[in-house]
């Protein structure tokens, strides 16, 4: 074995800013809750077009309505995404969101509702969603080296062997990738509680490390400052509990296997924000899964690896999510929802080089357009991180 | 062979089982697998897959290692081969 990761490579499409995507999706895209059903309806009426529905968007201010816009800019910017049709209540959100978008060089367009009415908004947004997917189904696909893939990670359900097996698969994955010189990102800083001193060791420089501090820190004033018991059953899950786990260190010692031995923290990043450079990001984002994952598609990661115990079943409307897991009852009863299974390691039947490969080869099959468990079974979840209330 | 339960590193107190099915008073093989060692053990309890065997007795208040990191406090006595789960461990933070 002992894959060649400096000559590997894989197929996607080279975006206008360069950046290479895995997926060539037309996504509509509403700025807001009220703009779901026009937004549906356009994705109806046009084949090979996606409607990402959320529940947010209305009366949002300050950093809470910032990251709102950037996450869905940064959505409209993934390299997985050929082209975007924006519609929301009133056209000055819905432009604001378009110019974010059109400045990575693709095409976007927007629509407002009110003065028109749905059934007029989704005529002329359709008309648009049509001419969208017709130029994305002429792009053609361009071979680009591994180092041009953006891979992210996030682990979720997890149980005892997510930190004895699939999340050091993880790691010695990421190891590998951050060896060639691969752009990656990990975050859950909620899930760091009991092993933030073993990332905190691992930052590359003394700022880094303050920065990273500052994150866990202000998160940690968080759940001191609204917690009403100890969390459990919030932290760790029903789930985590049900599949061995038992308190917030144990599970966050399995969740720090996911950088491997060899990565070192090379930045960190606000939700949804772009990395500079290539390496390991910490990026400060929730622990639930639906929402770290659209963080990271925000942030232009193309290709997502997600650890899980008790098998989660999340997906993304964007990025295709790799599931690998070690249980063998969760591989048992629900194989339909895992891409790679590690159960061999905890049997001594296979080694965590070969798991790591096992990964790697996965990811690269998905690069190249093979389909992930999620994105057959249709999950695509997209959650929007609040901050606070609305005005 | 089949490998029961798994241990990260001989200075921990728990191991996790691996099988489903594990009954109380069965021979036991367990992997230790940062030193790469077998050893073989009884659980007193029936204990489902993915949770956690004591492998050493603890007392009550002890800190519990595992990936020889503290991941939590022992709140009663558990003996060697009994069960450590939310009944008997706590979280040490918030």
């Amino acid at each position: 074995m002992g894959m060649n990761l400096k000559n590997a490579s894989f197929e996607g499409w080279r975006r206008e800013n360069g950046r290479m995507g895995v997926r060539n999706h037309v996504i509509i895209l509403p700025v807001d809750d009220l703009s779901n059903a026009a937004c549906e309806a356009v994705a109806n009426n046009i084949k090979g077009c996606m409607a990402i529905p959320h529940a947010y968007g209305r009366l949002q201010f300050g950093y809470d309505l910032e990251l709102h816009f950037r996450t869905l800019i940064g959505t409209g910017c993934n390299p997985n995404v050929a082209g975007v049709v924006v519609i929301g209540i009133e056209p000055g959100w819905a432009g604001k969101i378009a110019e974010g978008i059109a400045a990575s060089g693709k095409p976007v367009e927007f629509f407002g509702i009110e003065q028109h009415g749905d059934i007029n908004t989704i005529a002329r947004a359709s008309h648009a969603a049509y001419r969208m997917v017709k130029h994305a189904s002429k792009l053609k696909k361009s071979k680009a080296p591994l180092v041009d893939l953006w891979v992210s990670t996030k682990c979720g359900e997890s149980d005892t062997t997510s930190g004895l097996a699939s999340c050091p698969t993880n790691g010695n994955a990421f190891d590998k990738l951050w060896e060639n010189g691969n752009t990656l990102v990990f975050g859950e800083t909620t899930e760091l509680t009991g092993g933030e001193h073993l990332v905190a060791a691992r930052c590359r420089t003394p700022e880094i490390r303050t920065q990273f501090q500052a994150m866990f820190d202000r998160y940690q004033r968080v759940v001191e400052a609204n917690k009403t018991s100890d969390l459990s059953d919030s932290q760790p899950t029903k789930g985590n509990i049900e599949g061995g786990l038992t308190t917030i260190e144990e599970k966050a010692l399995g969740n720090i296997q996911k950088i491997g031995k060899k990565c070192i923290v090379d930045g960190v990043l606000d939700k949804a924000e772009a990395p500079s450079h290539s390496g390991l990001w910490f990026m400060d984002s929730s622990s639930a899964a639906a929402e770290m994952v659209t963080l990271c598609g925000a942030s232009g990661y193309a290709v997502h690896f997600f650890p899980t115990g008790q098998g989660n079943v999340i997906g993304n409307p964007i990025v295709p999510v790799i599931k690998i897991s070690a249980n063998p009852r969760t591989v048992r009863t629900m194989s339909e929802h895992i891409d790679v299974d590690v159960t061999g390691l905890l049997q001594k039947q296979m080694n965590m080089d070969d798991a790591g490969e096992a990964l790697l080869d996965c990811m690269l099959r998905t690069a190249d357009g093979e389909l992930t468990a999620a994105e057959l079974l249709g999950h695509r979840e997209f959650s929007l991180t609040r901050i606070y209330e609305s005005a | 062979m089949t490998i029961h339960f798994v241990v990260h590193d001989e200075g921990d107190s728990v191991g996790v089982v691996v099988v489903e099915g594990l009954k109380a008073g069965q021979p036991l093989t367990g992997w230790i697998m940062d030193q790469d060692k077998m050893i073989e053990f009884k659980a007193i309890n029936d204990i489902p897959i993915g949770h956690k065997l004591a492998v050493r007795s603890i007392a009550s208040g002890d800190t519990i290692i595992k990936y020889g990191v503290d991941i939590g406090k022992a709140v009663a006595n558990i003996g060697a081969g009994e069960h450590a789960h939310v009944h008997n461990v706590k979280t040490k933070r918030w």
